[in-house]
């Protein structure tokens, strides 16, 4: 069982879902944020909370989407972690609406 | 009178409750960059609150939070004093008078009641009894539950109700291998348990399970869920329900519900009913618990603000065991203002207040602050709120020194009480660890208090 972030966090970033990870495990760079499975206990507190719907879980990551998991895997261990909420990405709020959110 | 968080005047907080909110809080404070030392408060000997006590047995990965707390409370700015109640080894006042701050993070340890007739009949419990025996609380231990009817009804449908009627559900072999108290799995062999109906007064596009635990249902080894096609109908509110897209958990569930509905039966020894739009209006039996009259109910109101509505209409359901599972409790603590009605200690950003003034220099996080609402993770942003309003009232806190530790320490050996330290619960720990080994499984919890202390003494 995995609980991934996505390409909707891609230029969003809000960050809203580490304010709700009990296990700080959200990683993040320039463009997005990424989860380390090896820290992530899968609680599913950050789902809800993503403007954009970015995180799938385990039987819910569409096909289309696994490839995420291998990119999270890679990216989030050699990645800072997100301790606190930062601010969006500039042009967030546009990319949110673009995205039907 | 040095400047209160500098190495001359540390910030003293007492911290009462060692669930997650109470470890959030602490980690927020040690942040923040003050010299700070928290002393956390705990009546149990052992720490973690509802993620030991209440986080499933068979959902193991969930307690791994445990590990972070863990690495907080090896912090030299921690003290632990397990197996000390607040209220009645500690009062509250000599808790202000020894630190600098008081945050209260004891959580809600008791239950929201139906308040219908024959609520306390033999056969009628509660989930929180139930959760906290089959983990092994020692309040719990000497509870008994009678398993040896066919028939139980559970009362609610958020992610409590999806635990209990998963442990009644799963079979020796699901559990024999999780951190479950041997005298739950003991008597859950026993167990006559066939039909498990879980009840909500609202429709399934209400239910508050999430995705995750209600999908467990789908695949239990000796367990059908089953949903009748005909209670899927929606009325119009609900659909725009499950159409608004920031709902996008309960469409999955509802999903769930109609998957459920349309596998065909299968041999399994057990079915987990799930029903909708029902209340409980009394229970009935001579002595005991032998059925549960339900009302119909009828959905009103505005989408994602819909009520239930009873409509008069009842059907009886034979049963001989019921719990209620619909809201954990907040408890009030002698010294400290409580809202009856909401179960929670009155307060503005978790700052205490009375009679809408705010007392200083105490605080609040967690269950006990905002109501047993959300999750493990959901407590860190409300503890991270506290201790911000906790920070911004630096300047007003009294500055003196205080005693912290050592205060404590002192009033405890005089009353004699037997704190526990966390290097002696890390003790109780690897014990329960290594007792779990030869019987594959990840500890096998002491269930009372001087089987703990023993291991100490």
């Amino acid at each position: 069982m995995t609980t991934i972030v996505t390409d909707n966090c891609k230029s969003c970033r809000f960050t809203d879902c580490v304010t709700v990870c009990p296990v700080a495990c959200f990683h993040y760079d320039d463009e997005m944020l990424y989860i380390d499975p090896d820290v992530c206990i899968d609680c599913s507190a950050c789902i809800p909370e993503c403007p954009v719907q970015a995180i799938y879980e385990g039987d819910d990551i569409p096909a289309d989407k696994e490839e995420w998991i291998a990119i999270n895997a890679e990216r989030a261990p050699n990645l800072p972690v997100c301790e606190e909420k930062m601010d969006p990405l500039p042009g967030a709020e546009e990319r949110k609406a673009a995205l039907g959110f | 009178m040095s400047q209160l968080g500098t190495t001359d005047n540390p910030l003293l907080v007492a911290i009462v409750g060692s669930g997650p909110s109470g470890f959030y809080a602490t980690e927020a404070l040690i942040k923040s960059g003050l010299a700070v030392k928290i002393n956390m408060l705990e009546r149990l000997p052992a720490p973690y609150g509802l993620v030991r006590n209440g986080v499933a047995p068979d959902h193991q990965k969930l307690k791994q939070a445990i590990l972070l707390y863990y690495k907080i409370a090896e912090s030299e700015q921690f003290s632990f004093l397990g197996n000390v109640t607040v209220g009645r080894d500690l009062t509250v006042e000599e808790l202000r008078h020894t630190h600098h701050a008081v945050i209260f993070t004891y959580g809600a340890e008791s239950d929201r009641k139906l308040g219908i007739p024959g609520e306390d009949l033999s056969g009628s419990y509660t989930a929180t009894e139930f959760v906290g025996w089959y983990n092994g609380h020692p309040d719990y231990r000497n509870r008994e539950f009678d398993l040896t009817h066919e028939v139980a009804v559970i009362i609610g449908q958020g992610n409590v109700a999806a635990d209990v009627a998963r442990i009644l559900a799963k079979t020796v072999d699901e559990l024999k291998h999780t951190d479950i108290a041997q005298h739950a799995l003991d008597a859950l062999a026993e167990s006559k348990i066939r039909d498990i109906h879980v009840i909500g007064r609202r429709g399934p596009a209400q239910a508050k399970f999430t995705p995750k635990e209600l999908r467990e249902f789908g695949e239990l080894v000796d367990c059908d869920p089953v949903v009748n096609p005909d209670d899927l109908v929606l009325n119009e509110a609900s659909k725009a329900e499950l159409a608004d897209k920031s709902n996008a958990g309960n469409l999955k569930v509802y999903d769930l519900f109609k998957e459920f509905s349309e596998r065909p039966p299968s041999n399994k020894k057990k079915c987990c009913h799930f029903r909708f739009l029902l209340g409980p209006v009394e229970l009935a039996g001579d002595g005991r618990l032998q059925k549960v009259i339900l009302e119909k109910n009828a959905l009103a109101g505005e989408p994602m603000k819909q009520s239930a509505r009873g409509t008069g209409e009842t059907l009886e359901l034979a049963a001989g065991i019921l719990f209620r599972s619909i809201g954990y409790r907040g408890v009030p603590l002698p010294g400290l203002p409580f809202d009856e009605k909401r179960g929670v200690i009155p307060n503005t950003d978790g700052r205490i207040m009375e009679n809408g003034a705010v007392i200083p220099r105490l605080y609040t996080a967690g269950w006990i602050k905002r109501g047993p609402t959300g999750i493990i993770g959901t407590n860190r942003a409300d503890s991270v709120a506290t201790v911000e309003s906790l920070l911004a009232d630096l300047n007003t806190l009294d500055a003196s020194n205080k005693t912290g530790l050592h205060g404590l320490v002192s009033l405890l050996d005089e009353r004699k009480v037997r704190y526990v330290t966390f290097a002696e619960w890390k003790k109780i720990d690897s014990r329960e660890v290594e007792l779990g080994k030869p019987k594959g499984k990840p500890r096998e919890k002491f269930t009372y208090v001087r089987e703990m202390l023993e291991i100490i003494n």
